[in-house]
């Protein structure tokens, strides 16, 4: 645990993905099985048992310290899993007679058989054997609060190095593997097989796409690509396959693998065919595609009750087929995926299970026009429903994660505005000795007369030369500082503009200026431009009653499928 | 005979703590006649006082920074010498903080005050160990004072440093340390360690190292790191003073990894408010533990507690039945709480 705990202590401290990895795959490599299997699963969040309460850590801190002496400290440190790793006293006992530290396996293994009454015991037994950052590391992983930065990607990746292989390989075979991995590592050190997944219906790892900009264009040949429409619905996997007495299993799973076909029964009996389809789910009433906001009131709900099934009718808009029978896909070019999925689709021949249309172009300009128009581009009564258009490559296989250059979704139009640059923050990691954390404002008319006020901020967009550039500026342009943040001129004919780029704009009674943006970016340097000719906050109210009259906004976020 | 009450003896005063009976000042925070001082660091030892009483180290490192005419006279005293200044009587006891740090007992008829300044009761192979003072009245520092400041091994610590540099071979090591005291320590720590490639300094505390070789401590080989070409420090330790490591000095480094020694580097969130990737716990103050078993052991019956988490101390004395007060001096230690400076930089 010790040892685990050392690892997870580093990398909450490390800001790059490649030292990230050679951190955690000098880990797999040094410490043996099972340690390091349950290490995996911690990472990649794999591993299942009752949290404990925080209340429970208190109580356990409060029968061994002085309060006063804890509320100090608790105000001082800010984290309570960290306050109580750090002041824990030591239990008085025999200093010879001292048992070892747990190692992970057994904290593991013992926590997902422990009852619930034994658990403060337990914790109090194993927090006196560790030292301060294991003390730490046990409180965050049962406390289910881990957050140090790494995704599950990054841990499979690491795990995959071990053994030169590609992450996309252990991506692959991921859903059939459970912990402490034995099987894996095994093959990962040539010391066995590849491992099979023996699942019947098992959830492949989703395939997502890069949004595209203006400028990226230029260097993509339209040839090369399949359009297709973008569904504003939600990305599901369907998957059916035949188990060792030959009977079909059917399961829905969302993007990220969580298996959603208990929300869905009316689609299981469609899903009679063994493959694995990628598609979006939507609403369908007399063949028309509903809106996302019908959608969305058949998501989440506990209990489906028929009326709900009438009244919601789901359907299932395929675009792409990971698996045919028994024959993996994923290996295949798209182009040629797309025909196996057109034969499936006939094949099946399902009102439930239809095709996604691609949309056919042989230019940039003829896709703007039908991204434009989906109505008359083939989209017909459905066009309200669509978002955008998705391009995807002709050769290219279905990978996991977000491949660069593979797959591109290309949505409205980002808005662009002209801000002023009015303080800058260092960053953080091989930044921090830069000034890369600016916030902009635009102008407005007040009391004052006419004045800049804040509507954002962002970190990213710029290349490296312009970060050069923009930090040199902050230097010698700082007006003061207060702490960390520096005050940067901005003034009338005195500043710099930037030009950012965002995907939304939202009512925000938080910030000064009432408009909060999402996702905001540094999309150029106007070097050229005079403050004075900044947009102005009016500018942003004109977009924010434009997006809000549109029919196909979304809520949330997470609903978007690619 | 009526017995001195503290208070007559050692006062809080703006200009620091005073002696009225002997008629001088502890590391007083403003020019004074006569000043009596515990250790270098600039917080504690200033330039512009009459008359400066301390160890021959602390007296040269002053001289250093301020240059020959820092004090109108100074006066050497040596671990264990007494003196008698007016009414009282003081001596100097060895701190274990940094090279020449003292503790002063004051000693007003059969009263006896500890002025320990900073102290730490850990090794530390670049200075003379923590020597306990038994007194009636011990005024201790807080700079570490709550229970979850707990330093450990400090040997330990440079391990992690080695491992993380035997790791990452391609990149260099910038580890940010006060020039006075800490720089030497770790460096010390290494040579301890068995590393012995050379170890490449900032320009600010070439001065200040070079002093403590001269004072027959080994260092091993150091070079300056300014000069030196960016691909030759691939794999190499470079000490710097803590604000350096992130400013555009550290851009000379290849893919540099940012390490820090302090004590504040035993709480996450202050680490990563310095950017720090690889913290270091190394302190050359005394921790909870230290201070707590310190504050026992001199047997005083009343405990004056000054800069830093005076609460917690206060308060912990209280339940141990002593009498405790903090002491409001003001103007030590106060640059740790705002970001580093590479001038007036504090220690920790």
């Amino acid at each position: 645990m010790n040892r685990f705990a050392e690892l997870l202590d580093r990398l909450a401290y490390e800001p790059g993905r490649n030292n990230k990895l050679r951190l955690l795959t000098g880990y797999f490599r040094e410490i043996g099985d099972p340690d390091r299997g349950y290490a995996l699963a911690a990472l990649t969040g794999a591993l299942s048992f009752k949290h404990a309460k925080p209340a429970l850590i208190r109580d356990l801190i409060a029968a061994r310290t002085d309060e006063v002496l804890f509320g100090l400290s608790y105000d001082y440190v800010g984290d309570l899993s960290e306050t109580v790793a750090l002041m824990w006293p030591k239990a008085e006992m025999a200093a010879h007679n001292n048992p070892p530290p747990p190692t992970l396996t057994e904290v593991v293994t013992t926590l997902r058989t422990l009852g619930k009454t034994e658990l403060p015991k337990q914790l109090e037994r194993w927090l006196d054997e560790l030292d301060e950052t294991g003390r730490w590391a046990l409180l965050k992983l049962v406390t289910g609060a881990m957050r140090i930065g790494i995704s599950a990607r990054l841990a499979k990746t690491a795990a995959a190095a071990l053994g030169d292989k590609d992450p996309h390989e252990v991506e692959l075979i991921w859903p059939g593997l459970s912990p402490p991995y034995l099987d894996l590592f095994a093959w990962l050190e040539g010391r066995s097989e590849k491992p099979v997944n023996r699942d019947p219906a098992p959830f492949r790892p989703v395939m997502l796409a890069h949004a595209i900009e203006d400028s990226d264009f230029a260097s993509l040949d339209p040839a090369d690509y399949i359009a297709e429409w973008k569904w504003d619905g939600i990305r599901v996997q369907a998957v059916a396959g035949r188990d060792d007495q030959g009977q079909i299993t059917a399961r829905l799973y969302s993007r990220t693998g969580e298996d959603i076909t208990g929300s869905f029964p009316d689609l299981v009996p469609s899903l009679r065919l063994p493959g694995a389809i990628d598609g979006e789910l939507l609403i369908l009433r007399e063949g028309r595609v509903q809106s996302f906001n019908v959608l969305q009131q058949r998501l989440n709900r506990k209990i489906v009750s028929p009326k709900l099934i009438k009244e919601f009718p789901i359907h299932l808009r395929a675009y792409d087929l990971l698996g045919d029978d028994e024959n993996d896909l994923r290996e295949l070019p798209f182009a040629e995926r797309r025909e196996h999925l057109e034969i499936f689709i006939r094949k099946l021949d399902d009102p439930r299970i239809d095709l996604s249309p691609t949309v056919p172009f042989t230019s940039w300009d003829a896709l703007t026009a039908a991204r434009a128009d989906p109505a008359s581009a083939g989209a017909g009564e459905d066009a309200d429903a669509v978002e955008g258009v998705m391009l995807k490559r002709r050769d290219a296989p279905y990978l996991p994660g977000r491949p660069k250059g593979q797959w591109w979704k290309w949505k409205r139009d980002p808005h662009i505005i002209d801000a002023v640059l009015m303080y800058a923050q260092r960053g953080h990691g091989k930044r921090s000795s830069y000034y890369s954390d600016y916030t902009f404002g635009v102008w407005t008319e007040t009391e004052n007369g006419e004045e800049l006020v804040p509507v954002g901020k962002a970190y990213f967009g710029f290349t490296d030369e312009e970060l050069l550039q923009i930090d040199r500026f902050v230097r010698r342009n700082t007006t003061e500082k207060f702490g960390p943040v520096r005050h940067v001129v901005h003034e009338s004919d005195k500043g710099l503009v930037l030009e950012v780029a965002f995907e939304g704009l939202q009512r925000s009674p938080r910030h000064k200026s009432g408009v909060a943006m999402r996702f905001p970016r540094i999309s150029r340097l106007r070097w050229d431009k005079p403050p004075r000719e900044a947009d102005r906050l009016e500018t942003l109210e004109k977009m924010l009653k434009a997006d809000e009259s549109l029919p196909t906004i979304k809520v949330a976020a997470s609903a978007d499928g690619h | 005979m009526t017995e001195m009450r503290p208070q007559d003896i050692l006062l809080p005063t703006a200009d620091g703590l005073c002696c009225k009976p002997g008629g001088f000042h502890i590391d007083p925070v403003r020019p004074v006649e006569r000043a009596v001082i515990t250790h270098g660091h600039s917080d504690h030892a200033r330039a512009g006082h009459g008359a400066v009483l301390a160890t021959q180290e602390t007296l040269d490192m002053m001289r250093l920074r301020y240059g020959e005419s820092f004090a109108g006279s100074t006066q050497i005293i040596s671990y264990g010498e007494e003196l008698r200044l007016g009414d009282v009587k003081v001596k100097f006891h060895p701190a274990g903080h940094v090279l020449g740090s003292a503790q002063i007992a004051v000693t007003c008829k059969d009263t006896c005050i500890v002025a320990s300044g900073d102290y730490k009761d850990a090794p530390d192979p670049t200075c003379v160990p923590f020597e306990l003072v038994p007194c009636d009245v011990f005024i201790t520092e807080a700079t570490f004072g709550l229970p979850v400041f707990r330093h450990g091994d400090a040997a330990l610590e440079v391990n992690k440093l080695l491992a993380s540099v035997a790791l990452f071979p391609e990149r260099a090591h910038l580890v940010g340390a006060y020039s006075l005291g800490k720089a030497q320590r770790v460096i010390a720590l290494l040579r301890k360690a068995g590393y012995d490639a050379p170890i490449y300094l900032h320009g600010a505390m070439e001065k200040i190292t070079e002093y403590y070789q001269s004072r027959g401590i080994d260092l091993g080989e150091l070079r300056p790191a300014m000069g030196v070409k960016k691909a030759q420090l691939a794999g190499t330790i470079t000490l710097a003073p803590p604000s350096a490591t992130s400013d555009i000095w550290a851009r000379r480094f290849p893919d540099p990894v940012t390490a820090f020694a302090s004590g504040w580097m035993r709480v996450r969130a202050r680490a990563r408010q310095g950017g720090v990737e690889l913290p270091l716990v190394i302190s050359d103050h005394a921790d909870w533990d230290g201070l707590t078993a310190t504050i026992a052991a001199t047997g005083a019956g009343e405990i004056w507690v000054t800069h830093g988490q005076e609460d917690a101390l206060v308060h912990w004395c209280k339940t141990k039945g002593l009498r405790a007060r903090p002491l409001d001096l003001v103007g030590y230690g106060e640059e740790e709480e705002s970001e580093p400076q590479a001038e007036g930089e504090a220690e920790a």
